[in-house]
């Protein structure tokens, strides 16, 4: 499509939101740590036993997290799409859960399936002697619990690459006379290789920036990694504290760029274009195995997911720390708690909704006319947006929220106000850091829109804004209302941007049963987790259903 | 009503890639006459989109102009946008908005217009009655067939009254038979509207069946302009011959004098002179002649040709005749031929492209 068709004002508002959003804090990051390196104060951080305790720790979680995501997001990922067992749907949207819990409720929930104070384990006798350790509270476990945080991401990738496998190049293999092992070595996995690559690099990558799961796991041990490190240092706010968390900041973010280019150098020469017939999956019949299969992926289920969801509720039941779950035991003071009588929970449910509501309406605002422009106008400027907006969205939330403590810890310009510590510093942020979330099901919905649709309108008369109102807007609704629930979701259960900036008053569902957490309230911070878990799982059944008047490709555990 | 002039007209892409060194649309320049039917025709990748999609004001020129009467629509510099244009146009899609229905859709240009009420209904409900989908006024798009689409495309022309409207492959989408009757709406709604048409299409037959005038693209270039009549009868040029109708190109060596029509005895002379390789016809220089298959008939008067092939099409058998000289050409017959037969044939006719 030629630029005759959108109104100039069009690129300029969306290069003014992208330059605010994105540019602006991505500068401010990069000039403070290029100017705590070169005052040498900062730069001693790097020297630090400590600095280097955990850049080891993250790299070896990060490492380990990626591998038991590989083993898990695979093999769910390859008898999803290749065989034919039952119940595909429902076990895609149960693997998917663990991405859209938050960390740390996850890792609350696992810390209270295990260890000796575990109400569940007692309630069944199966806890250890009190006194003797958390296991989870280790390396190893912070990497397992990264691993099935993550698993989603490679289950998603490699499901995709998948989906565009030609059954017609697994069927010329079976008439060939291969066997249905020799097709998967010889044909499938070559071909998913790309996928795995990519999804491996995305584990890792995740693991490098998380926040929840090393913060509840890791500081009880005294194990750092460069997040906790990040947040440690500024909450002992010193007077170099910017520039070092500058600088840890650039070290996280370049691990990340790091992973993503060692990714795009191994996909490279491995782009095997496919041809024939796609979308079809490619069954292979599992026959008498198929039962086994499907035991082991619903057992496995069972043990990531239902057991420390299961370990959750209990301790939201229990009246406090220790006490086992019984008949005479069981209450739902915990609840009564964090919804009617404690002020913190209100305040943070109330922020959160706030946050989240205004995130994922305010990003529509910003993402429906940045959709339409990428989606008609390709060329390099689009490509530099579309660039600039994914930045963002990539970046480890602690490296975010560092950059935009930096551009906004001075006075605003011309107001003379500073929005640092306000809630509208969270909301600038998530602004930014869900840009891309927001952007995603709207841009494939202009995308796959016939364009003859738009061009009709214009022949028939219609202005910009018509058209726009009268057939493009009812057309990309459904794609609008997903990306406005995908933000909120993702929004209100975000802790890791706003570890980092909330003070007094302005603190986040997220952080709320961080702290509850903290301070041993577990029975309260757990009823809060199974809230919030609740109502993901409400959120992403609403997305379910609307699934069939959306666009291919928006809700990720249907692809 | 004014009439629409390509002066000039360019468009380059910039270089897309390996093959597609040239401009998409190259210097060219037409007069449509008034009301006129246009069929703009040519293989795929020829330009021929490229072309309405500027007169639709959806692309710019790079280079040349578009004029309507007195006013100038588009040139390199300034592109009146086609919201601006009171042009309507079929896409080969159809383009019907999903969200609205039969009425809407067809209504919408006088909603734009800031038509509504009784006026409104009474033009959409003459617009649907022309296109006889009256019955169907408040279904959804997607309730209709493939030709009922089109038809509330068209309707949606009909109902604006434009200047121009544009048709880009409307059929391609449709069976045989729905074609023929799209093609019998078109020739109506042509003449009720007088509107000038504008036709895109790559099969011949539609654009001879429907158009006052056919042009034929080739690479971005416009190679030739005639009524249909004219251009299956006096094609410019091997590419054009070979675009319009059916037919066989041979070479033969002509008499510099032999004027452009050509018949049997020059025919005969210039065969049987190669041939031989002597005689007066067999020794100008090598031109390509046109011999249309309904111009070839078996005759015992005429030249012995070799049967490659007899293909029963239902009316009649399409026959493919090795010359003496090897080169093939197509003829008709009512009487079918076993292959490899030798059977005496005369040309009553060819034309020098």
């Amino acid at each position: 499509m030629s630029g005759v068709g959108e109104p100039a004002w069009l690129l300029a508002f969306v290069c003014g939101a992208v330059f605010l959003l994105s540019v602006l804090p991505l500068i401010h990051l990069g000039w403070a740590g290029l100017k705590g390196l070169e005052g040498g104060e900062a730069a001693s951080v790097l020297l630090e036993a400590a600095t280097f305790a955990a850049l080891r720790n993250t790299l070896v979680a990060a490492a380990g997290g990626m591998v038991i995501s590989l083993v898990v997001g695979a093999l769910f990922a390859f008898v999803v799409a290749l065989t034919d067992i039952r119940g595909k749907l429902a076990l895609s949207f149960a693997f998917m859960l663990p991405m859209m819990i938050p960390p740390q409720v996850t890792a609350l929930a696992w810390v209270e399936m295990s260890g000796p104070s575990s109400p569940l384990l007692k309630t069944l006798g199966l806890a250890p002697p009190l006194g003797s350790p958390q296991p989870l509270y280790s390396l190893a476990g912070i990497a397992l619990l990264l691993g099935v945080q993550h698993a989603p991401l490679v289950f998603l990738a490699i499901k995709a690459g998948l989906a565009t496998h030609p059954r017609d190049g697994v069927e010329a293999a079976r008439l060939s006379g291969a066997s249905p092992w020799r097709v998967f070595r010889d044909i499938v996995l070559p071909l998913a290789c790309p996928a795995l690559i990519a999804g491996g690099a995305i584990a890792f990558i995740s693991g490098i920036g998380n926040f929840g799961i090393p913060a509840i796991l890791g500081i009880p041990a005294s194990i750092e990694t460069l997040p906790t490190l990040i947040f440690a240092k500024f909450a002992s706010f010193g007077s170099s504290t910017f520039g070092e968390i500058a600088v840890l900041s650039t070290i996280i973010a370049s691990i990340s760029a790091g992973g993503l280019l060692l990714q795009q150098r191994a996909l490279k020469g491995r782009d095997y274009r496919l041809i024939g017939l796609t979308g079809a999956r490619a069954a292979f019949t599992l026959g008498r195995l198929r039962i086994a299969v499907e035991t082991l992926l619903w057992g496995t289920l069972a043990l990531v997911l239902v057991a420390p969801l299961l370990a959750l509720v209990a301790s939201s039941l229990v009246p406090a720390y220790g006490v086992p779950l019984t008949l005479h035991t069981v209450s739902l003071q915990a609840y009564g708690e964090v919804l009617f009588r404690q002020t913190v929970t209100l305040t943070a449910l109330k922020n959160s909704v706030f946050l989240a509501s205004a995130a994922a309406v305010g990003l529509l605002v910003i993402a429906l006319p940045a959709g339409y422009l990428l989606a008609a106008r390709r060329g390099r400027v689009a490509n530099l947006l579309a660039i600039l907006i994914e930045i963002p969205y990539a970046l480890p939330g602690i490296v975010l929220a560092v950059a935009f403590i930096l551009a906004f810890a001075a006075p605003l310009p011309v107001i003379g106000v500073s929005i640092y510590g306000t809630i509208w510093i969270i909301l600038a942020a998530y602004l930014s850091s869900f840009f891309a979330v927001s952007l995603k099901p709207v841009m494939s919905a202009f995308l796959q829109m016939d364009p003859s649709l738009e061009e009709a309108a214009r022949l028939a008369g219609a202005g910009f804004l018509r058209r726009m109102r009268d057939v493009l807007l009812p057309l990309v609704a459904p794609a609008a209302g997903a990306s406005v629930i995908l933000v909120f979701l993702i929004a209100a259960n975000e802790l890791t941007v706003s570890a980092l900036l909330w003070s007094a008053g302005t603190q986040t569902l997220g952080v709320a049963i961080f702290n509850l957490d903290d301070s041993g309230s577990s029975n309260l911070a757990s009823a809060l987790s199974v809230l919030v878990v609740a109502v993901v799982i409400g959120l992403m059944a609403t997305l379910e259903v609307l699934a069939k008047y959306l666009p291919e490709g928006v809700l990720p555990w249907r692809n | 009503m004014a009439q629409l002039i390509l002066n000039h007209l360019t468009k380059d892409f910039g270089a897309k890639g390996p093959g597609e060194g040239g401009p998409a649309v190259s210097d060219v320049s037409l007069t449509l006459r008034k009301q006129g039917f246009l069929a703009l025709l040519g293989p795929s990748g020829c330009g021929k989109t490229t072309v309405l999609r500027m007169i639709a004001g959806f692309e710019q020129p790079t280079d040349g102009s578009i004029e309507f009467g007195e006013c100038r629509l588009s040139d390199a510099v300034r592109v009146l946008p086609p919201e601006k244009r009171n042009m309507a146009m079929v896409f080969q899609s159809y383009a019907l908005w999903p969200h609205m229905t039969v009425a809407e859709n067809v209504g919408y240009p006088l909603k734009v217009r800031r038509i509504s009420g009784e006026a409104w209904r009474s033009r959409v409900a003459e617009a649907l009655s022309l296109v006889r989908l009256t019955a169907y006024a408040d279904r959804r798009p997607s309730a209709l067939s493939g030709g009922q689409r089109q038809r509330v495309a068209l309707a949606r022309c009909l109902v604006q009254q434009p200047d121009i409207v544009l048709l880009d492959e409307p059929l391609a989408n449709l069976d045989q038979h729905l074609r023929k009757a799209m093609e019998e709406t078109f020739r109506a709604f042509h003449e009720r509207s007088g509107a000038t048409m504008i036709y895109v299409t790559h099969d011949q037959a539609e654009a001879m069946a429907l158009a006052t005038d056919v042009a034929v693209m080739s690479e971005g270039k416009l190679l030739q302009v005639a009524p249909p009549a004219d251009i299956y009868a006096r094609p410019e040029g091997r590419v054009v011959g070979s675009l319009i109708g059916r037919g066989a190109i041979v070479r033969l060596r002509l008499p510099e004098k032999a004027g452009r029509q050509l018949d049997w005895p020059l025919l005969q002379a210039a065969l049987a002179g190669r041939r031989s390789g002597h005689g007066h016809a067999g020794e100008g220089p090598l031109s390509d002649v046109l011999i249309r298959p309904e111009q070839v008939h078996p005759d015992s008067g005429g030249m012995p040709m070799r049967v490659l092939s007899s293909v029963f099409e239902g009316e009649r058998s399409a026959l493919t005749l090795a010359l003496p000289d090897g080169q093939s050409l197509k003829a008709y017959s009512n009487k079918a031929f076993c292959h490899g037969t030798e059977v005496p044939f005369v040309i009553s006719g060819g034309w020098r492209l």
